[in-house]
Protein backbone atom coordinates (compact mmCIF):
# COMPACT_ATOMS: atom_id res chain seq x y z
CA UNK A 1 0.00 0.00 0.00
CA UNK A 2 2.82 2.44 1.13
CA UNK A 3 5.20 1.56 -2.12
CA UNK A 4 1.64 2.45 -3.74
CA UNK A 5 1.60 5.59 -2.64
CA UNK A 6 5.03 6.20 -2.89
CA UNK A 7 4.97 5.51 -6.46
CA UNK A 8 2.21 7.48 -6.84
CA UNK A 9 3.91 10.48 -5.97
CA UNK A 10 7.13 10.08 -7.35
CA UNK A 11 4.94 10.68 -11.15
CA UNK A 12 5.36 14.16 -12.00
CA UNK A 13 1.91 14.31 -13.65
CA UNK A 14 0.41 13.16 -10.53
CA UNK A 15 2.66 15.63 -8.52
CA UNK A 16 0.97 18.17 -10.60
CA UNK A 17 -2.93 17.59 -10.69
CA UNK A 18 -2.77 17.00 -7.02
CA UNK A 19 -0.96 20.49 -6.93
CA UNK A 20 -3.14 22.03 -9.08
CA UNK A 21 -6.36 20.19 -7.20
CA UNK A 22 -5.38 21.28 -3.71
CA UNK A 23 -5.03 25.25 -4.95
CA UNK A 24 -8.03 25.26 -6.95
CA UNK A 25 -10.71 22.92 -5.29
CA UNK A 26 -11.15 25.80 -2.38
CA UNK A 27 -10.92 28.85 -5.11
CA UNK A 28 -14.15 26.84 -6.34
CA UNK A 29 -15.65 26.12 -3.35
CA UNK A 30 -15.54 29.55 -2.17
CA UNK A 31 -16.73 31.13 -5.06
CA UNK A 32 -19.64 28.37 -5.03
CA UNK A 33 -20.77 29.25 -1.65
CA UNK A 34 -22.42 32.86 -3.16
CA UNK A 35 -23.52 31.17 -6.66
CA UNK A 36 -25.55 28.56 -4.49
CA UNK A 37 -26.87 30.62 -2.08
CA UNK A 38 -27.66 33.52 -4.58
CA UNK A 39 -29.46 30.63 -6.78
CA UNK A 40 -26.85 30.87 -9.78
CA UNK A 41 -25.36 27.19 -9.86
CA UNK A 42 -26.49 26.65 -13.56
CA UNK A 43 -24.06 29.51 -14.51
CA UNK A 44 -21.56 27.35 -13.36
CA UNK A 45 -22.82 24.28 -15.40
CA UNK A 46 -22.98 26.66 -18.56
CA UNK A 47 -19.45 28.23 -18.19
CA UNK A 48 -18.38 24.73 -18.47
CA UNK A 49 -19.89 24.08 -21.52
CA UNK A 50 -18.44 27.22 -22.84
CA UNK A 51 -15.33 26.59 -21.74
CA UNK A 52 -15.15 22.86 -23.75
CA UNK A 53 -16.41 24.91 -27.18
CA UNK A 54 -13.79 27.65 -27.25
CA UNK A 55 -10.90 25.19 -25.85
CA UNK A 56 -12.07 22.11 -28.79
CA UNK A 57 -12.14 24.99 -31.32
CA UNK A 58 -8.40 26.49 -29.66
CA UNK A 59 -6.80 22.58 -30.31
CA UNK A 60 -8.20 21.99 -33.68
CA UNK A 61 -7.26 25.58 -34.68
CA UNK A 62 -3.99 24.39 -32.82
CA UNK A 63 -3.30 27.52 -30.46
CA UNK A 64 -2.94 27.29 -26.60
CA UNK A 65 -5.94 26.55 -24.94
CA UNK A 66 -5.81 28.54 -21.90
CA UNK A 67 -4.98 31.77 -24.35
CA UNK A 68 -8.46 31.39 -25.88
CA UNK A 69 -10.72 29.74 -23.39
CA UNK A 70 -9.81 32.28 -20.25
CA UNK A 71 -11.42 35.15 -22.53
CA UNK A 72 -14.12 33.67 -24.19
CA UNK A 73 -15.56 31.95 -20.78
CA UNK A 74 -15.01 35.30 -19.04
CA UNK A 75 -16.77 37.17 -21.35
CA UNK A 76 -19.79 34.16 -21.47
CA UNK A 77 -19.73 34.75 -17.38
CA UNK A 78 -20.76 38.34 -17.80
CA UNK A 79 -23.46 37.33 -20.26
CA UNK A 80 -24.98 34.47 -18.38
CA UNK A 81 -24.99 36.47 -14.95
CA UNK A 82 -26.85 39.43 -17.12
CA UNK A 83 -29.53 36.88 -18.48
CA UNK A 84 -30.18 35.50 -14.70
CA UNK A 85 -30.82 38.70 -13.24
CA UNK A 86 -32.58 40.50 -15.77
CA UNK A 87 -35.26 37.31 -16.73
CA UNK A 88 -35.73 35.76 -13.58
CA UNK A 89 -37.85 33.07 -15.74
CA UNK A 90 -35.75 33.29 -19.03
CA UNK A 91 -32.66 32.76 -17.52
CA UNK A 92 -32.35 29.28 -17.17
CA UNK A 93 -33.48 28.55 -20.44
CA UNK A 94 -31.04 31.05 -21.86
CA UNK A 95 -27.98 28.98 -20.14
CA UNK A 96 -29.01 26.21 -21.51
CA UNK A 97 -29.17 27.37 -24.97
CA UNK A 98 -25.67 29.06 -24.35
CA UNK A 99 -24.53 25.59 -23.18
CA UNK A 100 -25.70 23.29 -26.27
CA UNK A 101 -24.94 25.82 -28.37
CA UNK A 102 -21.38 25.92 -27.12
CA UNK A 103 -20.83 22.00 -27.12
CA UNK A 104 -22.28 21.74 -30.75
CA UNK A 105 -19.98 24.57 -31.95
CA UNK A 106 -16.77 22.82 -30.04
CA UNK A 107 -17.95 19.27 -31.74
CA UNK A 108 -18.63 20.61 -35.39
CA UNK A 109 -15.15 22.16 -35.49
CA UNK A 110 -13.16 19.45 -34.11
CA UNK A 111 -15.09 16.87 -36.46
CA UNK A 112 -14.26 19.47 -39.35
CA UNK A 113 -10.61 19.69 -38.66
CA UNK A 114 -9.50 16.37 -37.52
CA UNK A 115 -12.10 14.23 -36.98
CA UNK A 116 -13.74 13.04 -33.56
CA UNK A 117 -10.58 12.24 -30.81
CA UNK A 118 -9.73 11.47 -27.51
CA UNK A 119 -9.25 15.59 -27.38
CA UNK A 120 -12.88 15.47 -27.17
CA UNK A 121 -13.09 12.43 -24.44
CA UNK A 122 -10.40 14.18 -22.13
CA UNK A 123 -12.17 17.64 -22.52
CA UNK A 124 -15.73 15.81 -21.15
CA UNK A 125 -14.23 13.73 -18.39
CA UNK A 126 -10.96 15.36 -18.05
CA UNK A 127 -7.52 14.09 -18.06
CA UNK A 128 -4.83 14.75 -15.13
CA UNK A 129 -1.97 13.73 -17.77
CA UNK A 130 -3.55 17.50 -19.26
CA UNK A 131 -1.25 19.18 -16.62
CA UNK A 132 1.27 21.52 -17.49
CA UNK A 133 4.03 23.57 -15.27
CA UNK A 134 2.29 26.31 -17.15
CA UNK A 135 -1.27 25.59 -15.57
CA UNK A 136 0.78 25.00 -11.87
CA UNK A 137 1.80 28.74 -12.37
CA UNK A 138 -1.68 29.66 -13.20
CA UNK A 139 -3.46 27.69 -10.52
CA UNK A 140 -0.93 29.47 -7.78
CA UNK A 141 -2.05 32.70 -9.12
CA UNK A 142 -5.41 32.04 -8.83
CA UNK A 143 -5.59 30.90 -5.65
CA UNK A 144 -3.84 33.45 -4.19
CA UNK A 145 -5.85 35.79 -5.62
CA UNK A 146 -8.91 34.07 -4.55
CA UNK A 147 -8.45 33.57 -1.27
CA UNK A 148 -6.64 37.23 -0.64
CA UNK A 149 -10.15 38.96 -2.15
CA UNK A 150 -12.21 36.34 -0.07
CA UNK A 151 -10.49 37.76 3.18
CA UNK A 152 -10.55 41.47 2.08
CA UNK A 153 -14.17 41.31 0.97
CA UNK A 154 -15.45 39.07 3.72
CA UNK A 155 -17.76 41.46 4.98
CA UNK A 156 -18.77 42.50 1.72
CA UNK A 157 -19.60 39.12 0.00
CA UNK A 158 -21.71 38.11 2.97
CA UNK A 159 -23.91 40.89 2.80
CA UNK A 160 -24.09 40.52 -0.82
CA UNK A 161 -24.68 37.11 -1.07
CA UNK A 162 -27.64 37.21 1.88
CA UNK A 163 -29.50 40.49 0.97
CA UNK A 164 -28.48 42.59 -2.43
CA UNK A 165 -30.98 45.10 -1.94
CA UNK A 166 -29.70 46.04 1.49
CA UNK A 167 -25.69 45.97 0.60
CA UNK A 168 -26.62 48.46 -2.07
CA UNK A 169 -28.86 50.66 0.22
CA UNK A 170 -25.92 50.91 2.48
CA UNK A 171 -23.12 52.05 -0.81
CA UNK A 172 -21.50 48.63 -1.43
CA UNK A 173 -21.43 48.71 -5.60
CA UNK A 174 -23.31 45.39 -5.27
CA UNK A 175 -22.57 44.80 -9.41
CA UNK A 176 -18.94 45.15 -9.33
CA UNK A 177 -18.48 42.61 -6.27
CA UNK A 178 -20.58 40.23 -8.38
CA UNK A 179 -18.60 40.52 -11.70
CA UNK A 180 -15.46 40.18 -9.54
CA UNK A 181 -17.25 36.56 -8.38
CA UNK A 182 -18.07 35.92 -11.81
CA UNK A 183 -14.77 36.69 -13.38
CA UNK A 184 -13.04 34.53 -10.78
CA UNK A 185 -15.46 31.55 -11.20
CA UNK A 186 -14.79 31.88 -15.26
CA UNK A 187 -10.89 31.48 -14.75
CA UNK A 188 -10.85 28.61 -12.39
CA UNK A 189 -13.89 26.65 -14.01
CA UNK A 190 -11.45 26.62 -17.13
CA UNK A 191 -8.43 25.59 -15.55
CA UNK A 192 -10.69 22.83 -13.17
CA UNK A 193 -12.29 21.55 -16.38
CA UNK A 194 -9.41 20.20 -17.34
CA UNK A 195 -8.68 17.48 -14.61
CA UNK A 196 -12.39 17.06 -13.77
CA UNK A 197 -13.78 17.73 -17.32
CA UNK A 198 -16.44 19.67 -18.49
CA UNK A 199 -19.35 17.68 -17.73
CA UNK A 200 -18.31 17.42 -14.07
CA UNK A 201 -16.56 20.26 -13.21
CA UNK A 202 -19.33 22.22 -11.82
CA UNK A 203 -19.94 19.73 -9.11
CA UNK A 204 -16.46 20.96 -7.56
CA UNK A 205 -18.05 24.30 -7.28
CA UNK A 206 -21.69 23.40 -6.01
CA UNK A 207 -21.18 19.96 -3.70
CA UNK A 208 -19.34 21.30 -0.97
CA UNK A 209 -21.42 24.28 0.02
CA UNK A 210 -24.41 22.11 -0.18
CA UNK A 211 -22.36 19.66 2.12
CA UNK A 212 -21.37 21.96 4.65
CA UNK A 213 -25.08 23.61 4.63
CA UNK A 214 -26.94 20.10 5.73
CA UNK A 215 -25.13 20.51 8.74
CA UNK A 216 -23.18 23.82 9.36
CA UNK A 217 -25.48 26.52 10.77
CA UNK A 218 -23.62 30.04 10.36
CA UNK A 219 -21.94 31.09 7.16
CA UNK A 220 -18.40 31.55 8.31
CA UNK A 221 -18.84 27.58 9.46
CA UNK A 222 -19.87 26.69 5.91
CA UNK A 223 -17.44 29.16 4.36
CA UNK A 224 -14.68 27.04 6.68
CA UNK A 225 -16.16 23.27 6.12
CA UNK A 226 -17.04 23.72 2.09
CA UNK A 227 -13.17 24.57 1.54
CA UNK A 228 -12.09 21.54 3.99
CA UNK A 229 -14.16 18.82 2.09
CA UNK A 230 -13.31 20.02 -1.47
CA UNK A 231 -9.91 19.79 -0.57
CA UNK A 232 -10.47 16.38 1.13
CA UNK A 233 -12.74 15.23 -1.49
CA UNK A 234 -10.41 16.33 -4.18
CA UNK A 235 -7.49 14.23 -2.53
CA UNK A 236 -8.76 11.27 -2.18
CA UNK A 237 -10.91 11.14 -5.15
CA UNK A 238 -7.89 11.33 -7.07
CA UNK A 239 -5.68 9.15 -5.25
CA UNK A 240 -8.55 6.24 -5.43
CA UNK A 241 -8.83 6.81 -8.86
CA UNK A 242 -5.47 5.94 -9.19
CA UNK A 243 -5.02 3.08 -7.20
CA UNK A 244 -8.43 1.96 -9.07
CA UNK A 245 -7.32 2.89 -12.33
CA UNK A 246 -10.96 4.97 -12.87
CA UNK A 247 -11.57 8.16 -14.47
CA UNK A 248 -10.08 11.43 -12.00
CA UNK A 249 -12.85 13.68 -12.21
CA UNK A 250 -15.82 10.90 -11.46
CA UNK A 251 -13.97 9.71 -8.67
CA UNK A 252 -13.55 12.97 -7.23
CA UNK A 253 -17.70 14.00 -7.43
CA UNK A 254 -18.47 10.05 -5.99
CA UNK A 255 -16.40 11.06 -3.56
CA UNK A 256 -18.26 14.46 -2.92
CA UNK A 257 -21.48 12.56 -3.34
CA UNK A 258 -20.05 10.27 0.10
CA UNK A 259 -19.28 13.26 2.02
CA UNK A 260 -23.02 14.65 0.88
CA UNK A 261 -24.33 11.85 2.29
CA UNK A 262 -22.87 11.80 5.68
CA UNK A 263 -23.38 15.55 6.41
CA UNK A 264 -27.60 14.65 5.05
CA UNK A 265 -27.65 11.96 7.98
CA UNK A 266 -25.63 14.60 10.25
CA UNK A 267 -28.02 16.77 9.67
CA UNK A 268 -30.82 14.61 10.03
CA UNK A 269 -30.13 13.31 13.16
CA UNK A 270 -28.74 16.34 14.89
CA UNK B 1 -35.71 70.12 11.01
CA UNK B 2 -36.58 67.96 7.92
CA UNK B 3 -34.56 64.62 7.64
CA UNK B 4 -35.70 63.64 4.02
CA UNK B 5 -38.07 65.86 1.03
CA UNK B 6 -38.72 64.21 -1.85
CA UNK B 7 -38.89 66.87 -4.47
CA UNK B 8 -41.48 65.87 -7.75
CA UNK B 9 -39.86 62.58 -8.68
CA UNK B 10 -40.95 60.45 -11.50
CA UNK B 11 -39.34 56.95 -11.98
CA UNK B 12 -40.48 54.03 -13.94
CA UNK B 13 -39.83 50.73 -12.30
CA UNK B 14 -41.40 46.71 -12.93
CA UNK B 15 -43.93 48.06 -14.86
CA UNK B 16 -45.47 50.82 -12.12
CA UNK B 17 -44.84 54.44 -13.40
CA UNK B 18 -44.96 56.86 -10.22
CA UNK B 19 -45.33 60.79 -11.20
CA UNK B 20 -44.45 64.11 -9.31
CA UNK B 21 -44.16 62.33 -5.95
CA UNK B 22 -43.25 65.04 -3.55
CA UNK B 23 -43.11 65.13 0.58
CA UNK B 24 -40.81 65.63 3.00
CA UNK B 25 -40.12 64.00 6.24
CA UNK B 26 -39.83 65.53 9.87
CA UNK B 27 -37.27 65.14 11.82
CA UNK B 28 -38.51 62.29 14.93
CA UNK B 29 -41.53 61.45 12.70
CA UNK B 30 -43.56 58.42 11.84
CA UNK B 31 -44.70 58.16 8.62
CA UNK B 32 -46.15 55.10 6.97
CA UNK B 33 -46.88 55.24 2.99
CA UNK B 34 -49.55 53.47 2.42
CA UNK B 35 -52.11 52.27 -1.08
CA UNK B 36 -52.89 49.21 -2.77
CA UNK B 37 -51.35 46.65 -4.38
CA UNK B 38 -49.20 47.89 -7.44
CA UNK B 39 -49.68 51.63 -6.34
CA UNK B 40 -46.21 52.19 -6.40
CA UNK B 41 -45.01 52.09 -2.48
CA UNK B 42 -42.23 49.86 -3.11
CA UNK B 43 -40.89 51.52 -6.31
CA UNK B 44 -40.87 54.60 -3.94
CA UNK B 45 -38.94 53.30 -1.02
CA UNK B 46 -36.53 52.11 -4.14
CA UNK B 47 -36.62 55.23 -5.18
CA UNK B 48 -35.72 57.07 -1.95
CA UNK B 49 -33.28 54.71 -1.51
CA UNK B 50 -31.39 55.09 -4.70
CA UNK B 51 -31.98 51.72 -5.71
CA UNK B 52 -33.98 52.64 -8.93
CA UNK B 53 -32.57 55.54 -11.14
CA UNK B 54 -34.95 58.50 -10.65
CA UNK B 55 -36.50 59.59 -14.11
CA UNK B 56 -36.38 63.66 -13.06
CA UNK B 57 -36.93 65.33 -9.56
CA UNK B 58 -34.83 64.69 -6.34
CA UNK B 59 -33.99 63.49 -3.25
CA UNK B 60 -32.63 65.04 0.06
CA UNK B 61 -31.00 63.51 2.69
CA UNK B 62 -30.03 65.67 5.30
CA UNK B 63 -26.33 65.27 5.72
CA UNK B 64 -26.31 63.99 9.26
CA UNK B 65 -28.01 61.33 8.16
CA UNK B 66 -27.81 57.20 7.24
CA UNK B 67 -30.59 55.06 6.18
CA UNK B 68 -31.13 52.14 7.50
CA UNK B 69 -33.05 49.92 5.50
CA UNK B 70 -35.40 47.12 6.17
CA UNK B 71 -36.15 45.14 2.75
CA UNK B 72 -38.59 42.62 2.16
CA UNK B 73 -37.54 38.68 3.12
CA UNK B 74 -37.05 36.73 0.10
CA UNK B 75 -37.76 33.01 -0.08
CA UNK B 76 -34.54 32.09 -0.11
CA UNK B 77 -33.67 34.25 2.48
CA UNK B 78 -35.05 32.54 4.95
CA UNK B 79 -32.94 29.12 4.51
CA UNK B 80 -29.81 31.11 4.40
CA UNK B 81 -27.48 29.12 6.18
CA UNK B 82 -26.52 32.28 8.43
CA UNK B 83 -25.89 32.83 12.75
CA UNK B 84 -28.42 35.94 14.13
CA UNK B 85 -25.20 37.44 14.66
CA UNK B 86 -23.76 37.03 11.78
CA UNK B 87 -26.54 39.10 10.00
CA UNK B 88 -27.00 41.91 12.27
CA UNK B 89 -23.42 42.49 12.31
CA UNK B 90 -23.45 42.84 8.81
CA UNK B 91 -25.47 46.03 9.05
CA UNK B 92 -22.48 48.13 10.65
CA UNK B 93 -20.80 50.28 7.99
CA UNK B 94 -16.90 49.94 7.74
CA UNK B 95 -14.58 49.32 5.45
CA UNK B 96 -12.91 47.27 7.78
CA UNK B 97 -12.17 42.90 6.16
CA UNK B 98 -13.06 42.13 9.68
CA UNK B 99 -15.83 42.79 12.53
CA UNK B 100 -14.51 45.87 14.88
CA UNK B 101 -15.05 45.66 18.83
CA UNK B 102 -16.85 48.60 18.07
CA UNK B 103 -19.14 46.98 15.81
CA UNK B 104 -19.71 44.17 18.16
CA UNK B 105 -20.76 46.64 20.69
CA UNK B 106 -22.99 48.69 18.42
CA UNK B 107 -24.38 45.34 16.87
CA UNK B 108 -25.17 43.89 20.95
CA UNK B 109 -27.04 47.03 21.90
CA UNK B 110 -29.59 46.92 19.28
CA UNK B 111 -30.21 43.45 19.51
CA UNK B 112 -30.66 43.89 22.95
CA UNK B 113 -33.44 46.95 22.28
CA UNK B 114 -34.90 43.89 19.85
CA UNK B 115 -35.27 41.37 22.20
CA UNK B 116 -33.05 39.29 20.62
CA UNK B 117 -29.88 39.47 22.75
CA UNK B 118 -29.53 36.36 23.79
CA UNK B 119 -30.43 34.38 20.39
CA UNK B 120 -26.62 35.37 18.82
CA UNK B 121 -25.61 32.03 17.84
CA UNK B 122 -28.63 30.45 16.75
CA UNK B 123 -29.74 30.19 13.07
CA UNK B 124 -31.67 32.80 10.91
CA UNK B 125 -33.25 29.70 9.23
CA UNK B 126 -34.86 28.33 12.29
CA UNK B 127 -36.54 31.45 13.91
CA UNK B 128 -40.03 32.37 13.41
CA UNK B 129 -41.10 35.02 11.29
CA UNK B 130 -41.51 37.59 14.10
CA UNK B 131 -38.22 36.79 14.98
CA UNK B 132 -36.42 36.85 11.65
CA UNK B 133 -37.88 39.79 11.39
CA UNK B 134 -36.61 41.77 14.43
CA UNK B 135 -32.79 40.48 13.21
CA UNK B 136 -33.81 42.55 10.13
CA UNK B 137 -34.53 45.67 12.16
CA UNK B 138 -31.92 45.13 14.12
CA UNK B 139 -29.42 45.24 10.94
CA UNK B 140 -31.04 48.51 9.72
CA UNK B 141 -30.22 49.79 12.88
CA UNK B 142 -26.68 49.16 12.87
CA UNK B 143 -26.81 50.92 9.27
CA UNK B 144 -28.63 53.82 10.06
CA UNK B 145 -28.36 57.30 11.69
CA UNK B 146 -31.24 58.79 12.54
CA UNK B 147 -33.75 57.30 9.50
CA UNK B 148 -35.04 53.74 9.13
CA UNK B 149 -37.47 52.60 5.96
CA UNK B 150 -39.47 49.64 6.30
CA UNK B 151 -40.74 47.85 3.75
CA UNK B 152 -43.93 45.94 4.94
CA UNK B 153 -42.57 44.52 7.85
CA UNK B 154 -45.55 42.74 8.85
CA UNK B 155 -46.55 40.74 5.97
CA UNK B 156 -47.01 37.26 6.83
CA UNK B 157 -47.24 38.04 10.58
CA UNK B 158 -50.07 37.05 12.78
CA UNK B 159 -51.67 39.87 14.55
CA UNK B 160 -50.33 39.98 17.95
CA UNK B 161 -46.30 39.75 16.63
CA UNK B 162 -47.37 42.92 14.26
CA UNK B 163 -48.45 44.48 17.51
CA UNK B 164 -45.76 43.94 19.41
CA UNK B 165 -43.69 44.90 16.12
CA UNK B 166 -44.94 47.97 15.76
CA UNK B 167 -44.95 48.81 19.26
CA UNK B 168 -40.97 48.03 18.94
CA UNK B 169 -40.80 51.16 16.23
CA UNK B 170 -42.68 53.39 17.87
CA UNK B 171 -40.13 53.32 21.16
CA UNK B 172 -37.67 53.54 18.44
CA UNK B 173 -39.09 56.25 17.12
CA UNK B 174 -39.48 57.83 20.95
CA UNK B 175 -36.64 56.88 22.92
CA UNK B 176 -33.84 56.87 19.89
CA UNK B 177 -35.21 59.59 18.23
CA UNK B 178 -35.12 57.36 15.14
CA UNK B 179 -37.18 58.64 12.45
CA UNK B 180 -39.16 56.03 10.54
CA UNK B 181 -40.53 55.67 7.31
CA UNK B 182 -42.81 52.27 6.59
CA UNK B 183 -44.81 50.83 3.55
CA UNK B 184 -47.32 48.78 5.28
CA UNK B 185 -50.95 47.67 3.42
CA UNK B 186 -52.53 47.63 7.23
CA UNK B 187 -53.78 50.47 7.29
CA UNK B 188 -56.10 50.26 10.21
CA UNK B 189 -52.56 49.80 12.53
CA UNK B 190 -50.73 52.19 10.75
CA UNK B 191 -52.62 55.02 11.56
CA UNK B 192 -52.91 54.42 15.50
CA UNK B 193 -48.76 54.25 15.16
CA UNK B 194 -47.81 56.98 12.60
CA UNK B 195 -47.41 60.23 13.11
CA UNK B 196 -48.07 60.79 9.25
CA UNK B 197 -49.86 59.18 6.38
CA UNK B 198 -48.38 59.34 2.52
CA UNK B 199 -51.35 57.96 0.22
CA UNK B 200 -49.92 57.09 -3.05
CA UNK B 201 -51.85 55.45 -6.39
CA UNK B 202 -49.11 56.21 -9.19
CA UNK B 203 -48.62 59.17 -7.54
CA UNK B 204 -49.92 61.77 -4.21
CA UNK B 205 -53.66 60.99 -3.01
CA UNK B 206 -53.27 62.46 0.51
CA UNK B 207 -50.21 63.84 2.93
CA UNK B 208 -50.44 65.06 5.89
CA UNK B 209 -50.57 63.84 10.21
CA UNK B 210 -52.81 60.61 11.13
CA UNK B 211 -55.83 62.87 12.29
CA UNK B 212 -55.95 64.85 8.73
CA UNK B 213 -55.93 61.35 7.00
CA UNK B 214 -58.78 59.85 9.28
CA UNK B 215 -60.98 63.05 8.62
CA UNK B 216 -60.15 63.15 4.83
CA UNK B 217 -62.23 61.97 1.68
CA UNK B 218 -59.25 59.21 0.85
CA UNK B 219 -58.97 57.89 4.26
CA UNK B 220 -62.55 58.00 5.08
CA UNK B 221 -62.69 55.44 2.01
CA UNK B 222 -59.93 53.68 2.46
CA UNK B 223 -60.87 53.04 6.53
CA UNK B 224 -64.48 52.30 5.52
CA UNK B 225 -63.65 49.86 3.09
CA UNK B 226 -61.45 48.00 5.67
CA UNK B 227 -63.83 47.86 8.78
CA UNK B 228 -65.97 45.92 6.09
CA UNK B 229 -63.86 43.56 5.13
Amino acid sequence: MLDTLAMLFSYAFMQRALFVGILVAPCAALLGISLVLKRYSMIGDGLSHVGFGAMSVALALGIAPLKIAVPVVILAAFLLLRLSEKSKIGGDAAIALVSTGSIAAGVVVTSLVKGMSTDIYDLMFGSILSMTTEDVYFSIGLSIIVLFLYIILYRKIFAITFDESFAQSCGINTALYTMIIALLTAVTIVIGMRIMGTMLISSLIIFPTLTAMQVCKSFRSVTIWAVIISVLSFAIGLILSFLLSLPAGASIVLINIVFFSIFFLIGKLK
Amino acid sequence: MITLSCNDITVSYDDVVLSSVSFSLEKGSFLCIVGENGSGKTTLIKALLGLVPLQSGSVVLDKHVSVGYVSQQTLQQKRFPASVLEIVLSGCRSSFPFYTKNDKKVAKHYMDLMQIGDMGKRSYSELSGGQQQRVRIARALCAQKGLLMLDEPVTGLDPLIARDLYTLLKQLQNMEDITILMVSHDIASALSYATHILHIDKTVCFFGTSDEYKNSAYGQRFLGGSEHA
